[in-house]
């Protein structure tokens, strides 16, 4: 489902957020991607998005070479993938239902069809009851449910997810996650980028560990630097986003 | 469909803000106003003139020893030249008459002991008959023997028109310039609009919107705010025409003229929307689609 050779990515400035990083997501796999901040987690999800493009190597999402989409089909490109965001990125000035239902008005679907769609979503992450309400009525774990509604309303076959919890307290970021498996048992591919490294383990899904723009080399049972990313992610949550 | 939906969503966040909305509409509404309202003034003056076509008639006047029945005969000949609509004689009499009843001077005319005036052909030239024509006209009425002089006053209709051109054009001017001036406002305004929505603009593109599909909205907008400052234009000018038409209903009945007010066609009215639509598309379009590209996800 996603292909990265040999990709590296450097910023203006010179900073090289990805070193030659390689690796490979499997079609239903669902795939964490740790690290420390400015590990490269973030940079990426923007090279899959197409938010940014690799300085060199390969970016291959289901089939296709980002290297070729060219500017004006970025769009089309986007809509075939779901993201979640960890400030969930949801507009405030409609409702949970226009929320939603966007994405399904930019691929231009009829309202009847899109509101059963939406209601699906809805009912998927347990929140149809409040499709009238302001997203800011909401609380941080309701509005990133509902930003996850509208990631999968278009029934995407890849998700991606940058920091889902990072806002989150345990209980809610359990749910979520929760969510995301229950997504990944009906054939959706996940991409997640997350500290939070004992939830991670709870769910027992496959770990990509990143560490200055490359894979980290593995190391068996380091007792202190697993202590020094676990006191990471909580300093993380408490920052907030960004 | 969805075309109506973005449409009606742009009204309705208009009509959230309704005194900004109506502010720029007035202002989009006056700058139509102006030159529709000149428009107005120069076809009025138009149709004045037109009531004027007597103006170019020849009055030829003959010598005083020529008689009754002379002017006739003249008259009948001058009425065959094929450049000829037709001649009225007004005989000396009838003059006289007139003059006495119109110049208010009836006790003076009666101590004369004869008739002052000469007999008249009153030429009306044909229709088709050009500067020429008519020049040529005016020399050969002028070498009749029985004519004294002949009196054609058309140089000041001509000028009279030459200003109205004049007034014409530079009333074009000025509305093209007024039009730049109402795409730089809608513009402007489209401009603020999209910095204020900056995030969701960023929002919509991250999960996968077009250009056009994030423009649209804007589009309509503007489609809006022309369509409004058009409205409120043809609102203006005619207020001003029904504030007027009292007082020169008046000075018309003053002069005993049969002039009435023209107001604007349907013709007219629908340009002036239609302009108003037109330049809010253009203002619109020119600002999302430079601010559009900007806004990218970061």
């Amino acid at each position: 489902m996603i292909r990265i050779e040999e990709v590296s990515k450097r910023y203006p400035g010179g900073h090289d957020a990805l070193k030659g990083l390689s690796l490979s997501v499997d079609k239903g796999e669902m795939v964490f991607v740790t690290g420390h901040s400015g590990a490269g987690k973030s940079t990426l999800l923007r090279l899959i998005a197409l938010i940014d493009r690799p300085t060199s190597g390969q970016v291959i999402v289901n089939g296709q070479n980002t290297r070729r989409v060219k500017r004006r089909h970025i769009p089309a490109y986007r809509r075939q993938i779901g993201m979640v965001f960890q400030d969930h990125k949801l507009l405030y000035d409609r409702p949970v239902f226009d929320n939603v239902a966007l994405p399904l008005v930019i691929a231009g679907l009829g309202h009847r069809e899109a509101a059963r769609k939406v209601r699906a979503a809805l009912d998927q992450v347990s929140l149809l009851d409040k499709e009238k309400q302001s997203p800011e009525t909401l609380s941080s774990g309701e509005q990133q449910r509902i930003g996850i509604a509208r990631a999968i309303v278009t029934r995407p076959d890849l998700l991606i997810a940058d920091e889902p919890t990072g806002n989150l307290d345990p209980d809610l970021s359990l749910e979520v996650m929760r969510i995301f498996r229950r997504f990944n048992e009906v054939g959706v591919t996940l991409l997640i980028a997350s500290h939070d490294i004992a939830l991670i383990d709870q769910l027992g899904c496959r770990r990509i560990a990143l560490a200055n723009g490359a894979l980290q080399v593995e190391q068996e049972e380091d007792p202190v630097a697993e202590y020094v990313e676990r006191l990471e992610a909580e300093q993380a949550r408490e920052r907030g986003p960004f | 469909m969805r075309h109506v939906n973005t449409a009606f969503a742009a009204l309705g966040r208009l009509a959230r803000a309704p005194f900004a909305t109506l502010m720029t509409m007035l202002v989009i509404g006056v700058t139509l106003a102006l030159p529709a309202a000149l428009h107005l003034v120069i076809k009025n003056a138009q149709s004045m003139s037109e009531s004027w076509d007597n103006a170019f008639d020849f009055s030829v006047y003959l010598n005083a020893d020529v008689t009754l029945a002379e002017a006739k005969r003249l008259a009948d000949i001058v009425s065959q030249r094929a450049d000829v609509e037709n001649v009225t004689l007004i005989a000396a009499d009838d003059a006289l008459e007139e003059f006495r009843e119109l110049s208010g001077f009836g006790a003076a005319l009666d101590h004369l002991a004869v008739n002052p005036l000469p007999h008249t052909l009153v030429v009306r030239p044909g229709e088709s008959i050009n500067e020429i024509s008519m020049g040529l006209l005016n020399e050969e009425l002028g070498t009749l023997p029985e004519a004294d002089f002949v009196q054609v006053d058309t140089a000041w209709v001509q000028r009279f028109h030459a200003i109205l051109n004049i007034m014409q054009r530079a009333i074009a001017i000025g509305s093209s310039l007024l039009a730049v001036a109402i795409v730089v406002i809608i513009g402007n305004t489209i401009r603020l609009d999209i910095q204020n929505r900056h995030e969701e603009i960023e929002v919509t593109k991250l999960i996968g919107a077009s250009n056009s599909f994030v423009r649209r909205p804007f589009l309509y907008t503007g489609l809006w705010y022309g369509l409004g400052g058009g409205l409120l234009a043809l609102a203006l000018v005619g207020y001003g025409l029904y504030a007027l038409e009292e007082p020169v209903s008046r000075l018309s009945g003053l002069y005993n003229s049969p002039f009435r007010v023209l107001q604007l066609d349907i013709r007219e009215s629908a340009i002036i929307a239609g302009t108003g639509v037109l330049l809010g598309l253009a203002g619109s379009w020119i600002a999302a689609t430079r601010h559009m590209r900007r806004i990218e996800p970061r």
